[in-house]
């Protein structure tokens, strides 16, 4: 090839670096590209520059949009040609620029002309670029030649017409859905892709036609489907039909089933292992079903290829998850792998055998996973630390050697991300394995002797604190701490001052030591250093005698923080020095979207004299604004709660009608919201009638009638009930909406003077148990729900009956509680049998719960949960059993 | 509190996401397929999909897929390797890296197929000198190659003969590389080559 440049690189041998296109350059070779516009076109060199063009592109170079079009009128002019592989290099070059829409209409004429060659090269190559680069409105003008060409003699032809309908599919179904008859034909095929082409265009032309699908899979599963592609394409169509019609064959034979187990003795590896796959994948797959499976797989374990061996151990690894006995047959093939050369297939293998493995197995595996972590990346060290996590968590009785591994591996290099697993992983095992909790903490202290990231030492230093002084010898883990304030940066430094405290909280005997150590810290560099040395010893201390710490002044130091940051910032915001002092229990709990304009203290009168809000009001704010504007409720105190809108008419009727639901201590308040649709009536005097005679324990307190509701503007009526103080207390009311209608005289808008009385019925109503807790998150649920303890728990099994999905009732059951989800425990993974879900929130009378649900699926279809509350107050774990129990 | 938004949720979720699974998951489908030299630059590449947009987010995969690679010994088999959620396999001979991408859920055997077609029907173009220059002296015939195998992700072809024998009927002009010979003995010397060098 003609080498117009030629730079000199002296770090490299020239001659060893030879390439044709060193030195390239864009500018040169568009210039090149003139020779296309030859009258005599010298069909090697065109293909020359193309093949260069083509260079740039593929090294990321970019042509500007009148490049581009340059380089594009100037390849059209190469259709003169007769050279095959010049006109070859051109299909190419018109896909890779992309032309807009009427360059298209240039080259049509001439891939037309192509496509109805008698070579079957460029028939095919011709369908292609056009398909490619078409639009609709083409796609009609050769709609013919594509139809005829799906079923040409020619398969490369055929194939051609057959992948470019695949694509068009997305874009112009319509048309391409025409050609049906034309793509079955093609189905019976003999040339084995173009049968695989086929089928994949006519299972798109039909996906949504379950019916039309189910017959195609029927036919061709006892037929002969030539290729292995096209089989394994079978083989997921199969799957799909055996996924969409799971429900009606729990009695009897999976249909299908037979076809799927006789791939697996087909010649082809590619369809042996799609077949596997998919019946590990199949719905509520049984161990009889599995077992011809996992055969196939096993054998492809010793195979000498690493493909296969990966395929088969990814496969039998998920498998694992879910049926970690079928797996175990594969077990002494699995522990070859953890050598393999391939540290993928390794990982995986040993993955699956910390899954699969029994208690005896454990110190043997643990060898040789310790000869094998020092050469894998960190992502896969991160994989094994989780393994050997739920492995501990399953045999606890094993945690020294366990324990023994993480300590090890956490001492030696490794990246932030890794290094947390690790530290999580011990984390988890001092909380559930009681024995392994003075060793992990050693472990942990000695971690953080020398630990690079300050996240982790802070992280530790707070678990310390809340653990150590637990422990049977608590002044052993000060030296440690203490180290610290002398060693590291002012994060850590802080964060070890506050663990210091914890201990002098917890243990009197170590006061006068930590109150030594807290005081040297009042000479930090650090001013927040300082500060909590300061507070600390200045609550906890006291005058410096040893007297044990108050409760109050724990919580308050080393509590929970269970106010939102948000709400405090405003409340702090809008807090008036000169007034009484802040009181953070005024501070709103409840998670808002949108902040709290105001807030007013219980009580106190509104000055009416404030700059007004700016913005619109929250609706918690608006709430309680317009509920402290109606005289009666003055006395109700602090509103807990107000709930969402709950529609009482159907949409469109002549009134609408909905009711929020405001929960106070000892009251609650009905707010009627009421529109008038009717341009021709005014109402007046409207209230709302309630029967409460299916609430026993409300009593009517107070109605406020609305005096008039024009129509199309929204107005108010409030209903107040005394309700016993403090307890969640439930009933069904029955609601008769009545006033007075005055015809109005749509030209004028004058109401007549006398009115009819009329009444108009409404939905029921309930108050239930989620309207009296709040939706409030923790910010580490672990922690909270230690501090509260197991003696004040209360745990009880459910059977949920049979539900659609463990998704469906875990969703079910957090509405029903109207908790706050946390550590997005709210999303159920596909497939699983199990699942735990954390939920927190305030109960009324200011009682923070906890809830640890734990569901499983018990049989099929029927969901189990355990249910597990805690809360300070015995009543409130008894009703929020009584929720699900009633639910 | 707002009870109306959360129930819509799961329905919704399940009716916007079933028909796009079904196209990408019923059908195999190649994401790319590499050609890289021994430092990892660019010999040839076909993106199939819009996973990785801009140029700058090839280069990184690539680099990534390179780098991460680089030690293992492919030159017998075929390796494989998994990166950002995607199955890589791959094969080296001389300095030349093939590799070819394909989605987490892809059925690792079809993605080896494809793998083989290429490097095979490379090794039949370039009658068995596989090596960059040879590479880049032909790119117009790896670039044909790789056009004849994967078409807009969909796999067109795999066999190896069937695939050069496309592109090498494309090439039969006076002073092309396989030109002093007729196709079947270009491929017949073609299949020697590749047979002698798997014998060494």
């Amino acid at each position: 090839m003609a080498q117009p440049l030629v730079k000199k690189d002296d770090d490299r041998d020239d001659e060893a670096e030879y390439s044709p296109f060193l030195g390239i350059e864009k500018g040169s070779v568009l210039q090149e590209a003139r020779v296309f516009n030859d009258p005599q076109l010298d069909a090697r060199r065109c293909s020359q520059v193309i093949t260069k063009l083509l260079y740039l592109l593929n090294q990321g170079e970019t042509f500007t949009k009148v490049e581009a079009t340059e380089v594009f009128f100037a390849v059209t002019k190469l259709f003169q040609s007769k050279d095959m592989g010049l006109r070859r290099m051109v299909y190419l070059m018109i896909k890779e620029i992309s032309p807009s829409a009427d360059e298209v209409i240039i080259v049509t004429s001439s891939l037309m002309k192509d496509m109805n060659s008698k070579i079957d090269m460029y028939r095919a190559n011709a369908i292609r670029v056009l398909c490619r680069i078409t639009d609709g409105t083409l796609l009609a003008q050769i709609e013919r030649y594509l139809k005829q060409a799906i079923v040409d003699k020619n398969p490369v032809v055929a194939s051609a017409a057959l992948i470019s309908g695949i694509h068009l599919l997305q874009t112009n179904p319509e048309i391409v859905k025409r050609w049906s008859n034309e793509v079955q034909e093609a189905v019976q095929s003999r040339a084995a892709l173009v049968q695989f082409h086929a089928l994949a265009l006519l299972h798109q032309i039909r996906q949504n036609d379950r019916l039309a699908v189910s017959k195609l899979v029927t036919s061709l599963t006892r037929g002969s489907v030539r290729s292995p592609l096209a089989q394994c394409l079978l083989i997921r169509y199969t799957s799909q039909v055996i996924r969409e019609s799971g429900n009606n064959t729990q009695s009897g034979e999976r249909p299908f089933y037979d076809y799927l187990e006789s791939c697996l003795r087909h010649k082809s590896e590619m369809v042996i292992f799609e077949a596997a796959r998919a019946i590990t994948e199949l719905n509520g797959v049984t161990s009889r079903e599995l077992t011809p499976a996992i055969t196939v797989l096993q054998l492809f374990l010793s195979s000498s290829k690493p493909v296969l061996r990966f395929a088969a151990v990814r496969t039998l690894n998920k498998v694992a998850m879910t049926h970690p006995m079928a797996v175990t047959n594969c077990n002494i093939d699995m522990e070859s792998l953890i050598s393999d050369q391939n540290r993928s297939i390794a990982t995986l293998a040993i993955t699956t055998l910390l899954k699969t493995g029994n208690e005896s197995s454990v110190d043997r595996l643990m060898k040789q996973i310790t000869n094998f972590m020092s050469d894998i990346a960190d992502e896969f060290k991160i994989v094994v630390v989780e393994a050997i996590r739920s492995l501990c968590l399953k045999f606890p009785l094993k945690y020294r050697s366990l324990m023994n591994f993480l300590s090890n591996i956490l001492r030696e290099e490794g990246g932030f991300d890794y290094k947390k697993a690790i530290v999580d992983s011990i984390v988890i095992l001092i909380r559930d394995i009681p024995d392994a909790k003075e060793a992990g903490l050693l472990h942990l202290c000695e971690f953080i002797e020398d630990c690079e990231f300050t996240y982790l030492s802070t992280q530790i230093l707070h678990f310390l604190g809340i653990e150590g002084p637990k422990t049977s010898d608590p002044s052993k883990y000060i030296r440690y701490v203490y180290n610290r304030v002398h060693l590291e940066n002012a994060v850590v430094r802080a964060s070890a001052v506050s663990t210091l405290a914890k201990f002098g909280a917890a243990v009197d005997a170590l006061k006068p030591r930590i109150f030594v150590l807290l005081r040297r810290c009042l000479f930090d560099s650090d001013d927040e250093v300082r500060d909590r040395a300061t507070l600390y010893l200045n609550t906890i201390g006291g005058d410096g005698s040893v007297v044990e710490t108050d409760k109050d002044v724990k919580d308050f130091l080393f509590g929970p923080f269970d106010i939102p940051l948000v709400n405090l910032e405003t409340s702090l915001k809008n807090y008036d020095p000169s007034e009484e002092a802040f009181d953070i229990k005024a501070v709103s709990k409840e998670v808002k979207s949108q902040p709290l304009a105001e807030k007013k203290a219980t009580g106190k009168k509104p000055t009416g004299l404030g700059a007004p809000p700016i913005g619109p009001p929250s609706t918690v704010d608006a709430y309680e604004r317009m509920l402290s504007a109606i005289p009666e409720c003055a006395n109700f105190g602090k509103l807990f709660k107000s709930s969402a809108p709950v529609e009482l008419t159907e949409a469109e009727t002549e009134y609408a009608v909905n009711v929020v639901k405001h929960i106070f201590d000892r009251h609650v308040v009905f707010q009627y919201n009421c529109t008038n649709t009717i341009p021709e009536q005014l109402l007046e005097d409207v209230v709302v009638i309630v029967d409460a005679s299916e609430a026993d324990e409300f009593s009517v307190l107070f109605s406020k009638p609305l005096r008039s509701l024009p129509y199309d503007s929204p107005g108010q009526t409030f209903v107040a009930f005394e309700k016993p103080e403090g307890v969640p207390t439930f009933g069904k009311f029955s609601n008769i909406l009545k006033f007075i209608v005055k015809e109005v005289d749509p030209t004028t808008g004058e109401a007549e003077d006398d009115g009819v009385e009329d009444e108009y019925q409404l939905e029921d109503l309930e108050v239930v148990a989620a309207d009296y807790v709040l939706k409030v998150g923790v910010s580490n649920f672990r922690n909270a729900w230690e501090s509260l303890g197991p003696d004040c728990e209360r745990v009880d099994e459910y059977g949920l009956g049979p539900r659609e999905s463990l998704a469906e009732a875990v969703y079910t059951v957090i509405n029903l509680l109207g908790l706050q989800p946390c550590e997005g425990t709210e999303e159920v993974p596909p497939n699983s049998r199990s699942h735990q879900c954390l939920l927190s929130g305030v109960f009324i009378g200011n009682v923070k719960v906890l809830v640890r649900l734990s569901f499983g699926l018990d049989g099929p279809k029927d969901v189990a949960m355990k249910l597990a509350v805690r809360s300070e107050d015995e009543t409130v774990n008894d009703a929020i059993h009584e929720i699900v129990a009633s639910g | 509190m707002t009870d109306e938004d959360t129930m819509c949720s799961p329905n919704d979720k399940d009716l916007s996401l079933s028909p796009n699974l079904e196209i990408t998951e019923t059908c195999p489908s190649v994401k790319n397929i590499l050609l890289l030299d021994s430092d990892g630059k660019r010999v040839a590449v076909k993106y199939f999909n819009e996973d990785w947009p801009t140029n700058s987010a090839k280069e990184n995969f690539e680099k990534v897929v390179f780098t991460k690679t680089q030690k293992t010994n492919a030159r017998t088999e075929a390796e494989i390797a998994m990166f950002e959620n995607n199955i890589v396999v791959y094969k080296f001979v001389q300095d030349l890296h093939f590799f070819v991408t394909g989605g987490d859920n892809e059925n690792e055997l079809i993605l080896a197929t494809v793998l083989q077609a290429f490097f095979d029907s490379v090794g039949l173009l370039l009658r068995g000198n596989v090596d960059k220059k040879e590479a880049l002296e032909n790119l117009d015939l790896i670039l044909l190659c790789i056009d004849e195998i994967v078409d807009g992700g969909i796999v067109l072809e795999t066999d190896p003969n069937v695939i050069a024998g496309k592109v090498a009927s494309n090439s039969i002009d006076s002073g092309a590389p396989l030109s002093e010979q007729t196709l079947s003995q270009a491929l017949a010397t073609a299949r020697e080559h590749l047979a002698r060098s798997l014998l060494k």
